[in-house]
């Protein structure tokens, strides 16, 4: 679904990496976590998968794609195929919750039929029936997201990309965009989530990269936000390795810190 | 913007109509007067004291002499056909030409000298009749009418290109506020164009509608600019020009005006949908 093949990017003026050499595999259906600082390389690993970015070596697979050479033209047509959600939300303040969603279909030309049938059962689906006329400043937080998650995946996209969704929001309300993201997931979306928030991580049990300073130090399955198992290996290239070296330093550097961590 | 947009369009395309009108009109006077244009052989007066005529008027055989010359062999392949001006019908053309004109009442028939009207089957071969006839005893002058035409000319062409250099600067200008304008309503817009682009949205989708809008500016001015050039030439040139000069020699006339106005139309229009498109793309680039 989507694989990086040593994916180094590196941005102009900026000689250390945002991105060193990641290798990773993440299959279809699976709900990832991206945890690590600020600056470890999460949302360049997102514009990746977007292909808002080129990476300055390696190569990227989206969907049966490689990113590098595909055409510039055929860009908004992949893009169909993946939903973004953002920790601002980012929604039209002019228009109403209806016509935020409508509008991602009306520009790629979606039929007004299509509109009509699409947009109230997915503005259901994420639990806002009853206020399909309201505007964003109208909403709370948590709503102002549920009208992105909605208008990420009224497309069916396979793939839902979340940077810190709930990065603006109070544990209850994040507790109920996660049950949302969650049902996506269960529904066959790819869903994969840059966070910061320990409590989702830790609670969700669900498959963890950790990045820091753009390269994966950790990949674990039903993982927390700090180390605390076993990681897994195998998945990417040359990853075996690299992982366990990693695990080897961490048992052997850092015996202590494990108790604290818990 | 768009105001600004329109009227920098109006005032630069009216530019370039002027000088597209001037062109056309040159085109006119040329046709007109190299259908007409003449070498005049003139004969001597009895009062011209030049080498050739030493005070005494051109006899019956000097003129004859030179007409046996015009038809003979060697420039008969030049002329057209020529005419005899007799010194009554130079009186009455002079009259016809500048009657009303201070001095003119002092012209007399016996002042004016009688000549061979040569029309050239090319009028710009005059040097062929202007050397046979040069130093020929009787003839007092040969002259190509051409000359006074070509001195007209070239002021014109000179004023159309000072109207095509301005015409160039301010079109550029009008690029570049095109430009300016297109880029700020993206900017205005960029929540739209980023969801759009997130989305999917092609690129032609999304630049569209700013293409239309340069473009849909820049056509109101391209109209008010033909407008203004058929306004020009109906109230100026067919109005004003043409009871102050008379129509001694081509203008030009609405229907060159209605061909010059669909020329500034479409490029205004093309103007502006490349630099509306170029505006845009970088709020596109991948």
């Amino acid at each position: 679904m989507i694989r990086f093949d040593s994916v180094t990017k590196t941005y102009p003026r900026n000689s250390r990496p945002a991105l060193n050499a990641v290798s990773m595999e993440i299959l279809k259906g699976e709900f990832v976590f991206l945890v690590g600082a600020s600056g470890s390389g999460k949302s360049s690993f997102l514009r990746l998968v977007l292909k808002e970015e080129r990476p300055t070596k390696g190569q990227i697979h989206v969907l049966g794609q490689e990113l590098t050479t595909l055409a510039n033209r055929k860009v908004p047509y992949f893009r169909r195929n993946l939903g973004v959600v953002f920790q601002d939300f980012r929604l039209l303040p002019q228009k109403t919750v209806f016509d935020n969603v409508a509008f991602s279909l009306q520009v790629i030309g979606k039929s007004r039929g299509f509109i009509q049938e699409a947009v109230p059962d997915v503005l259901k689906m994420v639990g806002l029936a009853g206020k399909t006329n309201r505007f964003p400043h109208e909403l709370s937080g948590g709503e102002q997201q549920r009208v992105a998650i909605a208008r990420a995946i009224v497309n069916k996209p396979a793939i839902l990309l979340a940077d810190e969704p709930t990065g603006n929001l109070d544990p209850a309300t994040s507790g109920g965009i996660m049950t949302l993201l969650e049902r996506i997931n269960l529904g066959g979306t790819t869903v994969i989530m840059a966070t910061h928030d320990v409590g989702i991580v830790d609670q969700m049990k669900r498959r963890v990269v950790e990045l820091t300073d753009g390269r994966i130090v950790r990949d674990e399955r039903s993982g927390g936000y700090q180390t605390q198992a076993v990681p897994i290996v195998g998945f990417g290239m040359g990853g075996r390795e690299k992982a366990q070296s990693d695990f080897e330093l961490l048992k052997t550097a850092a015996p202590p810190e494990k108790g604290t961590a818990q | 913007m768009v105001i600004s947009v329109v009227l920098v369009t109006f005032i630069s395309l009216t530019f370039v109509g002027a000088a597209i009108l001037i062109q056309m009109q040159i085109g006119e006077m040329k046709g007109y007067w190299y259908d007409r244009a003449q070498v005049a052989v003139y004969f001597c007066t009895a009062t011209d004291n030049t080498e050739t005529c030493a005070q005494a008027e051109t006899t019956d055989e000097q003129k004859a002499a030179v007409e046996a010359q015009l038809k003979s062999a060697t420039l008969e392949p030049f002329i057209d056909r020529y005419e005899f001006e007799s010194r009554e019908l130079a009186f009455k053309n002079f009259k016809e030409r500048f009657g009303g004109s201070p001095g003119a009442d002092l012209a007399s028939p016996e002042f004016l000298p009688e000549s061979f009207r040569v029309k050239l089957k090319d009028p710009t071969q005059s040097t062929v009749l202007i050397e046979s006839f040069s130093g020929v005893p009787g003839v007092h002058s040969v002259r190509d009418d051409r000359q006074y035409l070509d001195a007209i000319l070239t002021i014109l062409n000179t004023a159309s290109y000072a109207a095509i250099g301005l015409a160039a600067l301010m079109l550029i200008a009008a690029v570049l506020l095109i430009a300016t304008t297109i880029r700020l309503s993206a900017f205005s817009r960029r929540r739209e164009i980023g969801i759009m682009r997130l989305v999917g949205a092609s690129n032609r989708f999304i630049q569209t509608p700013f293409i239309l809008e340069g473009v849909f500016a820049s056509l109101i001015g391209s109209v008010l600019a033909g407008a203004a050039v058929v306004a020009l030439v109906h109230f100026f040139v067919q109005g004003y020009l043409l009871e102050t000069v008379g129509n001694s020699f081509g203008l030009v006339d609405v229907g060159d005006a209605m061909i010059a106005a669909p020329i500034l139309v479409a490029l205004g229009g093309a103007l502006a949908a490349a630099s509306a498109g170029i505006a845009i793309s970088r709020y596109l680039k991948v």
